[in-house]
């Protein structure tokens, strides 16, 4: 266990830091796509000039209380990142953020339009295809190192049971659920083919499913809320590699890059093949790779 | 002394009583005295821990408890229930005019001749028991059974007066029967002789038979009766589980099972945990629970909450310890996860508000019999906070929805649109409660952790069950959630006419939901953990390390915060109409399209039926459950 002092000051260095680092992942991610669709693309800082714009914007609401939702997705989702950037327990993690995507859901559903109802149902569907495999990252995870905490999987530890070689980088006994992983990863960062609830993408949609109602400031907590979540599913990547932290670095930009590929060459699909895909990805890699690893006693 | 007899007979004196009472304002106060008896004797056997070891050395209680003439009324009693039940069955249709009263004889043709033969009786030292776990069930049927018993006495008021004047009004059988109920249960937790054990347990089977046909239409008869048949089939192994028992010369109590172990007590044990799997409706019996909510509410609540089911999932944990590292152990879990797989699953494709409460109940039992077929430590520690945890939270579910259907005429959720206007106290208590079913930081997320971490441990590949069924379980109450937060136009209050004890029920319960998750680190280390030291003899023992209870409850604080920010309602911010794509009328659920035609909108959930086909997934689970517990019974019967 750590001492508090420490504990605050890796607290302190996450809410600086992991805002900063997403907003310049999403910016490069816009300079990347345009590059890819042979435009030029804005500057690399435009997402911090975006969310500036729109926090002195007037705050226009359908419901009086909409955006109480959204405050508390986003306090919700910055304490899930800190949770897991302490080193805490991952399955915690887990349900601290599926909680924060409940309040967001239910902002979207309190909002009352028919556009952002049509987004928070598509956006629990989403939740619902990717949740299983998420679960089961932590319970492979927990199977290749004995622990559900973060740190000492980040410490390389290992199960001792299963001391194959390399048994310290967990992404070696884990290579299916990593794959599954992947797969949702494409979901929860909200990449076609499977931003079902709201694209960023202007071909995809006329008008924007579960955002539609929110705007101003809450609209800007909803993009700095998705930079600290992006930050961390990178490092739920990261926690793949153990202690090995040059392979884990490089595994979340080819990761990032690839989730990017992919956004450009999909269209998005429905939610029926969303679904079954991803669930069939996780019984099939996720679960087949559980399997394997229960066999290696 | 005596307050664990007191406790058993006390609810069945108050139920004689109330049989000859058909005054409501007679029946009032003695209702409302009995429940306060109940829950004060709960509380009170919770709250003096000291006498609790030594109970059974007071000759007094020896006197009550252990003279052959309590032998002797059970089975004058027992025969009659059986004479009653035959009569019952012979006056149904078809099939089950032959296999009701078989089934009863078959009970009568094992168990008779041991009881008249004697000789069993002297081996049991206790014929009652009281633990850590005892206590805890019986806080959830004082507390939770009789909170519904008082919301029961307006409701029924209601029900007769103004919904169903055609009904006859038999008012004075429904609140005995509940009582003779509550008595019922206090005798299945406290029973450590497995004859008093299975009189109780048979108890509680009439009792329901009785509730659920309370209406007396063909529908609730018809339900009733396949509640009575499939009860009888877990009696029926019931009774096999004690005739093995004492036939292979081993006392007849639980305490000497426990101790005996696998090697020798396993088949009656597997037995104890067919009928257990019974008696909380795992698949395949799921279908008695869903046929039961033709019932009154109430009903419903008690069935599903504090009683009934529970004392099935209780006999399963009870049997954990033997069933620990066996196949049957495993089989028995794995009847439990695919239960809470196939009902999350499907409560999905459910609209009506009973339907999705009642599959989502068997999904969590589901997961408390998976808890108990594992039967390590852990597993057992998780399984008795689900208990908790769902008692509360579902009993409070039920008694919201059974307001609603008075007030608003339908249960169906998609008629809930706007209840926070229609009914704000209803609709908020409705989502505390679904937020004790499935919400971090609330309780249910905390057995959760648990049961994940304790199925990892012990049993890997049924964690498939549990990471498919929690996604289900997520989807279908916040969708629910999401009906019953959103405003498309202006509602009037109907919140009116709603009587006291229906109140004092809602807002207690209310209370407990939020309460029991802030208390649990207490709940868990003066009860649970106590218990599952006992009963596995463990010097130390902790599942949950104290830096993640700390979590849980700062989550618990963040969360509780959210009721503050309506302090902040409709201040600085500009209200609009939502976007329709077209120009708004100004009636907010209007718009003007093209060529001004003025079209209205409406907003209707997913339920994926196409995906998820009801019958076809429960006949899927029936099958595969069914396979399971063919394999469990036919091993008991080669060895």
């Amino acid at each position: 266990m750590n001492s508090w002092g420490h504990v605050l000051i890796r607290v302190l260095i996450y809410l600086v830091a992991a805002p900063l680092l997403g907003g310049l992942l999403a910016g490069i991610d816009r300079r990347i796509s345009a590059r890819m669709q042979s435009r030029v693309g804005p500057p690399l800082l435009q997402p911090f000039y975006d969310v500036a714009k729109l926090w002195s914007k007037e705050p226009i609401v359908v419901r009086r209380s909409q955006n109480f939702y959204i405050i508390f997705f986003f306090l919700l989702t910055v304490f899930t990142g800190g949770l897991f950037f302490c080193g805490s327990d991952l399955l915690l993690v887990f349900f601290a953020l599926t909680l924060s995507g409940i309040f967001f859901i239910l902002g979207a559903y309190k909002a009352s339009s028919p556009y952002s109802f049509v987004g928070a149902s598509r956006e629990l569907i989403q939740v619902m295809a990717y949740e299983p495999i998420v679960l089961l990252t932590a319970v492979g995870l927990y199977m290749a190192t004995g622990t559900f905490q973060v740190d000492a999987i980040w410490g390389g530890a290992f199960h001792p049971l299963k001391a194959l070689p390399g048994a310290h980088i967990p992404v070696l006994l884990l290579p299916g659920v990593f794959v599954a992983l992947l797969y949702a990863m494409e979901i929860k960062f909200r990449k076609s083919p499977f931003d079902l609830a709201a694209s960023h993408h202007a071909h995809q949609e006329l008008v924007r499913g579960i955002t539609t109602e929110f705007s101003g400031p809450t609209l800007a907590m909803i993009e700095v809320a998705h930079w600290y979540e992006n930050v961390m599913l990178l490092g739920w990547i990261f926690l793949f590699f153990g202690s090995c932290w040059p392979a884990g670095l490089i595994a979340c930009a080819v990761t990032y890059f690839l989730l990017l590929v992919v956004d450009n060459v999909c269209a998005r699909v429905k939610w029926p093949v969303m679904l079954r895909s991803a669930w069939g990805m996780t019984l099939v890699f996720g679960f087949g790779n559980i399997v394997v690893l229960s066999l290696l006693k | 002394m005596g307050l664990i007899p007191l406790l058993i007979a006390v609810p069945f004196l108050i139920g004689l009583a109330l049989l000859l009472i058909t005054r409501d304002c007679i029946r009032k106060p003695v209702v409302a005295a009995g429940v306060l008896a109940v829950m004060a004797g709960s509380v009170l056997l919770a709250a003096l821990p000291s006498i609790s070891p030594n109970l059974f050395q007071l000759p007094l209680l020896q006197g009550v408890v252990n003279r052959e003439l309590a032998n002797r009324a059970m089975l004058i009693v027992e025969g009659a229930i059986s004479l009653y039940l035959i009569w019952v069955g012979l006056r149904s249709s078809q099939w089950q005019k032959w296999l009701i009263p078989l089934l009863v004889v078959g009970q009568a043709a094992l168990l008779l001749p041991l009881e008249l033969g004697g000789g069993h009786h002297p081996a049991v030292a206790q014929n009652l028991f009281c633990d850590k776990f005892s206590i805890i069930m019986a806080l959830i049927i004082g507390i939770v059974g009789g909170l519904i018993c008082l919301y029961a006495l307006g409701y029924m008021r209601e029900f007769h007066e103004s919904h169903h004047p055609e009904m006859p009004d038999r008012r004075n059988r429904f609140f005995a029967i509940l009582f003779i109920f509550l008595g019922a249960m206090y005798g299945v937790v406290f029973a450590n002789n497995l004859f008093w054990l299975y009189f109780f347990w048979e108890i509680t089977t009439l009792s329901s038979f009785w509730l659920i046909g309370y209406k007396g239409n063909d529908e609730s008869r018809r339900n009733a009766r396949r509640a009575l048949v499939m009860n009888l089939a877990g009696g029926l192994g019931f009774a096999a589980a004690i005739y093995w028992q004492v036939r292979s010369g081993h006392p007849a109590s639980l305490d000497a099972m426990i101790a005996s172990g696998a090697a020798v007590a396993l088949l009656p044990a597997a037995l104890l945990a067919f009928a257990g799997i019974t008696k909380s409706a795992q698949l395949p019996f799921s279908s008695w629970l869903l046929g039961a909510m033709v019932a009154p509410t109430p009903v419903s609540a008690l069935l599903h909450s504090s009683t009934m089911v529970n004392a099935g999932v209780y006999l399963v944990l009870r049997m954990s310890p033997i069933l620990r590292d066996t196949t049957a152990g495993l089989l028995v879990a794995s009847v439990g996860a695919l239960t809470f797989l196939a009902t999350s699953l499907v409560a999905i494709t459910a609209s009506d508000a009973k339907k999705v409460l009642a599959y989502s109940t068997i999904a969590n039992l589901g997961l408390i019999v998976l808890c108990g077929g594992i039967g390590t430590p852990a597993a057992v520690w998780a399984g008795v906070l689900l208990i908790v945890f769902h008692a509360i939270a579902k009993g409070l579910l039920f008694l919201c929805v059974g307001v609603i259907e008075h007030k608003l005429h339908s249960r169906d959720i998609n008629d809930m649109s706007g209840l926070i206007l229609k009914m704000p106290r209803l609709s908020i208590m409705l989502q505390i409660g679904m937020a004790g079913m499935f919400l971090a930081p609330f309780g249910m997320l905390i057995s959760k952790w648990a049961v994940l971490k304790a199925v990892v441990d012990a049993q890997p590949l049924l964690s498939f069950f549990i990471v498919f069924g929690s996604a289900a379980t997520l989807f279908f109450w916040v969708k629910w959630m999401g009906v019953l937060l959103e405003v498309t136009q202006p509602h009037a209050n109907v919140e009116r006419n709603i009587g006291r004890g229906e109140w004092v029920a809602l807002y207690a319960l209310a209370g407990l939901t939020f309460g029991t998750c802030m208390l649990f680190p207490l709940l868990s280390s003066f009860l649970i953990v106590p218990y599952v030291k006992a009963q596995y003899h463990l010097a130390d023992f902790s599942v949950m390390g104290q830096g993640n209870v700390i979590i849980m409850i700062i989550m618990l604080a963040l969360v509780s915060l959210f009721p503050l920010s309506f302090l902040h309602y409709g201040r600085h911010v500009k209200v609009v109409d939502p976007y329709l794509g077209g120009a708004n009328t100004g009636q907010g659920n209007q718009f003007t399209g093209s060529a001004g035609a003025v079209h209205g909108m409406s907003m209707q959930n997913y339920y994926l039926s196409a995906m998820l086909p009801e019958a076809k997934l429960m006949l899927a689970g029936v099958v595969l459950a069914g396979l399971l517990l063919a394999g469990l019974l036919l091993g008991v019967a080669l060895v």
